[in-house]
């Protein structure tokens, strides 16, 4: 198994959460362990800073090209001691902690990083930007610090693919009443896991950016969620983190302090969810149904003053409501990766109107997608949980499985085929194929069909202009026949 | 045993609804954003949200004060989750009470679409007073071959206080060489407000007067003072598209400057902050030509609002409010003096007949007219030429 990530780190977002829902399982419980077991597997290799840039073959038989970007530090090497970030001068903003805090140039996004082993950012390392540092080379003890280090490109035979690529969050500095951006205190739900997490920038202590203890909280549903303005879909997972976030407050902070849910619909439809709002609600967790219309800073009252005030309709009382808090955390919108377009022109996985990769069948087969042998599971077609993810996966793994072991695929009998006494290997077929199943040969200069990836589409054949190609079983001639004999009485009577 | 207070959907009401084009109302998931968003409730209880939801059910109550609120400022409708057109809803509610006679509208808007309907102005003047401020102006009726007809909004042909704007219009395209002309008595009342008031036969009739003299008297391009105007006849006079080209002001002027046909001779010192109206801004989108325009003028300083943009706040003067008392401590104008000035302009800069006769109103009710003065983009423009 080659496991591609793009990231110097593997893990993705989920390394990036402190606490998982229905259970309030601590993640690193779960993810930590595996993440070793992937990293320690000898069957498995790991390509970390890395991305396919292409996909060639059919099923059984892939080739993908990787680009391994440079990490600048021998990994044979190097013994993750740590001398080497702790010597670097360089601050940069954490992306792995959504800026809450900084890294150095030279880094690991947290002690439990697999692997363990930093990676030089070399837009920032002022090696690469002035020519001048070169303080991690000097301290480092096993001479691990490699500047010559440059990108390689890998080609590696695959009998499968399983595209695993994730999601992006909205940022809503678009969403301009709710003062993200522009108010302190006013965080995101990514940030606010980081606030949450252990090894995040407050070690999991809840506290405002003057450093004191909120009072009060705001969870705002449905940030772009939800929104015709925005991702007009649900993102499925909002509702039960905010809990998840009500009750850590809760418990964290301890019962008096006063959360606020402030949401459209609550959906809590899995497994252990809705006793866990139910239990949201015997922690005292206060729930207003209403949309967030402002957050401001602007005090009307003595109890408002120097704080944030949630304004909001709340639709139950019929009234207006403006609810005086320390912090408001914006439950954000799951949206599909910046690059999806270009990991689905890699792959030829088609995408759905909101942008994330089409399943297959979305009844029958969730995790296929259009090309045999190319399985996508998780968010990246779609905002899912942990759980459906790692069941998609799970179901994508024993698919690629079966058909490793089994080592043979059956094909359906409609497939294109050439006439090749009457192509002249003009390429209109080439063009139109979705599937890239059709190419004009090099050497005979007519067109060749692989049996293989051709899906029977007839694009080909209708595009032919000599009738050189034909849908094999689902010719023309075939087609009269059928339609002779369907409609045989119907002739008979009309005459 | 019946429930004494438990009530019935209504499929008659429904029905009227949707004939009168507001059941869009159907896509509501009833989120609150709309009345949270809605600046009545800045000043009084307005629940936007609780009449669509009676609107879904049939069930409105076409006797409450709700009706005739809102003021098409369309914050609301750019912020709903779930596009519905509220100002469609609003507007469809209007007509079942104006045109099916369910419920009664306010007097004042009931004298207005008289006024309308008899002189072609809300104010019930005569038609030949219209062009009355043009000879003194030395405004000519539009012949065809003119560059430009200006369709002078009937705030700013009749109304003593907003014909200056008129007259800055003119002494601008004058000096600037602009070819042009007014329709004068054949012009009739754009019909935008009393549209949003319910008056859609009356609306209709005035498309039709306007299209037939704007037609006949052979215009192209077609300049408006008011944003009214340029929405209706941009977004809702059927016949216009691709006919006339339709332009505000503030975008004249603009290009103007751009082609270097307008330079400036004198500076003005002053603080400006220019308020967006609702129909140049959140209905059409128009937000740069005002602010260019007055960047241009030698020592101006722009300075913004705490609302700007596509969350401007309304002079409370759109839907047909503009002919209704609003009381003293609910006038959005009120607020948008106190914004100004806090911003610390004393010159608010408007483009808009309505907004400039509210602004106009609250600085004197407001006793702020010796640190705040409210002029309209072009007059600025006339004194800095």
């Amino acid at each position: 198994v080659y496991l591609v990530e793009k990231q110097p780190f593997i893990g993705g977002k989920m390394a990036q959460l402190d606490t998982t829902f229905p259970y309030l399982d601590k993640t690193s419980e779960m993810l930590v362990p595996r993440m070793q077991m992937a990293a320690e597997n000898e069957n498995i290799t790991i390509f970390s800073s890395s991305e396919v840039i292409e996909l060639t073959g059919y099923i059984g038989n892939f080739k993908a090209v990787i680009v391994q970007k440079p990490r600048s530090v021998d990994e044979t090497k190097c013994n993750g001691c740590g001398e080497c970030w702790n010597k670097c001068p360089v601050e940069v903003r954490s992306e792995f902690d959504h800026g809450l805090r900084t890294r150095k140039a030279i880094y690991v996004t947290s002690s439990e990083a697999i692997p363990h082993i930093p990676a030089i950012d070399r837009e920032h390392c002022k090696f690469f930007t002035e020519g001048s540092c070169h303080a991690c080379a000097d301290v480092c003890p096993t001479k691990a610090i490699d500047f010559q280090q440059t990108e390689k490109e890998i080609e590696v035979d695959a009998g499968t693919c399983v595209i695993a690529t994730g999601y992006d969050t909205f940022e809503p500095s678009a969403v301009s009443q709710l003062g993200w951006g522009r108010l302190d205190n006013v965080l995101t739900s990514p940030e606010f896991e980081r606030i949450l997490a252990d090894n995040g920038p407050t070690s999991g202590k809840i506290v405002m950016k003057n450093g004191n203890t909120p009072k009060s909280i705001v969870i705002a549903h449905c940030v772009g969620s939800r929104d015709q303005n925005y991702y007009p879909y649900c993102s499925r997972v909002c509702c039960m983190y905010s809990l998840k976030y009500a009750r850590l407050i809760k418990q964290r902070l301890g019962p008096d302090t006063a959360v606020y849910q402030m949401y459209i619909d609550m959906r809590c439809f899995g497994k252990g969810h809705e006793e866990f709002y139910q239990q949201a609600c015997d922690d005292g967790v206060q729930f207003i149904r209403g949309k967030i219309g402002q957050v401001t800073d602007i005090a009307q009252t003595e109890d408002e003053k120097g704080r944030l005030i949630a304004v909001a309709e709340d639709t139950m009382l019929g009234t207006m409501i403006r609810v005086p808090t320390d912090m408001v955390v914006l439950s954000v919108a799951m949206k599909p990766r910046e690059d999806s377009p270009s990991v689905a022109r890699t792959f030829l996985l088609g995408r759905s109107a909101d942008g994330f990769y089409l399943e297959r069948h979305p009844k029958l087969d969730p995790v296929g997608t259009m090309v045999d042998g190319v399985f996508s599971v998780g968010c990246c077609q779609g905002p899912k949980d942990i759980a459906d993810t790692i069941a998609q996966a799970t179901g994508a793994a024993a698919r690629a499985l079966a058909l490793i072991s089994r080592g043979k695929v059956q094909m359906e009998p409609v497939v294109a085929s050439v006439d090749e006494d009457v192509c002249a290997g003009c390429g209109c077929c080439e063009a139109v194929c979705a599937y890239r199943a059709v190419e004009i040969d090099a050497g005979t200069r007519l067109a060749k069909v692989n049996e293989a990836v051709c899906k029977g589409c007839g694009a080909c054949a209708v595009n032919c202009p000599s009738k050189a190609m034909q849908l094999k079983n689902f010719s023309p001639g075939q087609f009269i026949d059928v339609i002779d004999e369907a409609t045989r009485d119907y002739a008979e009577l009309a005459e | 045993m019946s429930e004494p207070n438990a009530v019935a959907p209504f499929q008659d009401a429904i029905d009227i609804i949707k004939e009168e084009g507001g059941e869009i109302c159907k896509l509501c998931y009833q989120c609150g954003t709309c009345t949270a968003t809605c600046p009545w409730n800045l000043v009084r209880s307005f629940m936007v949200r609780k009449t669509i939801h009676q609107s879904q059910l049939g069930l409105p109550d076409f006797e409450s004060d709700d009706m005739w609120l809102c003021v098409t400022c369309k914050w609301c409708v750019d912020r709903c989750p779930r596009g519905v057109e509220i100002i469609d809803v609003w507007r469809s509610l209007r007509r079942a009470i104006v045109e099916m006679g369910i419920g009664n509208a306010p007097d004042a808007l009931r004298i207005s679409s008289k006024n309308i309907a008899a002189t072609g102005n809300p104010q019930g003047e005569d038609r030949s007073k219209r062009p009355a401020w043009a000879p003194e102006a030395g405004v000519e009726p539009f012949k065809k071959g003119m560059d430009v007809l200006y369709f002078n909004c009937c705030y700013n042909s009749y109304d003593p206080k907003l014909v200056r704007v008129a007259r800055a219009t003119a002494s601008v395209l004058k000096k600037t060489g602009i070819n042009f002309g007014i329709l004068g008595e054949e012009q009739s009342c754009c019909g935008e407000s009393v549209r949003e008031a319910g008056s859609e036969e009356l609306f209709q009739s005035l498309v039709q007067a306007n299209t037939e003299a704007l037609t006949g008297a052979g215009a192209t391009t077609i300049l408006v003072s008011s944003p009214h105007c340029y929405h209706t006849f941009l977004n809702e006079y059927p016949d216009f598209k691709g006919k006339f080209e339709i332009v505000h002001t503030t975008q004249y002027l603009a290009r103007l400057i751009k082609e270097g046909k307008l330079t400036f001779n004198k500076e003005i010192k002053r603080r400006v902050t220019v308020h967006d109206s609702c129909y140049l801004g959140r209905h059409n989108n128009v937000y740069d030509e005002p602010r260019f325009v007055l960047q241009s003028i030698p020592g101006v300083e722009l300075v913004e609002m705490a609302n700007y943009g596509k969350d401007s706040l309304c002079c409370g003067g759109g839907g047909g409010r503009i002919w209704q008392e609003t009381k003293k401590g609910e006038r959005f104008s009120d607020m948008r003096i106190q914004q100004a000035i806090d911003a610390g302009a004393n010159v608010l800069a408007t483009a808009c007949p309505y907004c400039t006769a509210n602004f106009d109103d609250s600085v004197i009710s407001m006793d702020k007219s010796n640190i705040l003065e409210v002029r309209e983009i072009t007059e600025l423009v006339a004194e800095a030429l």
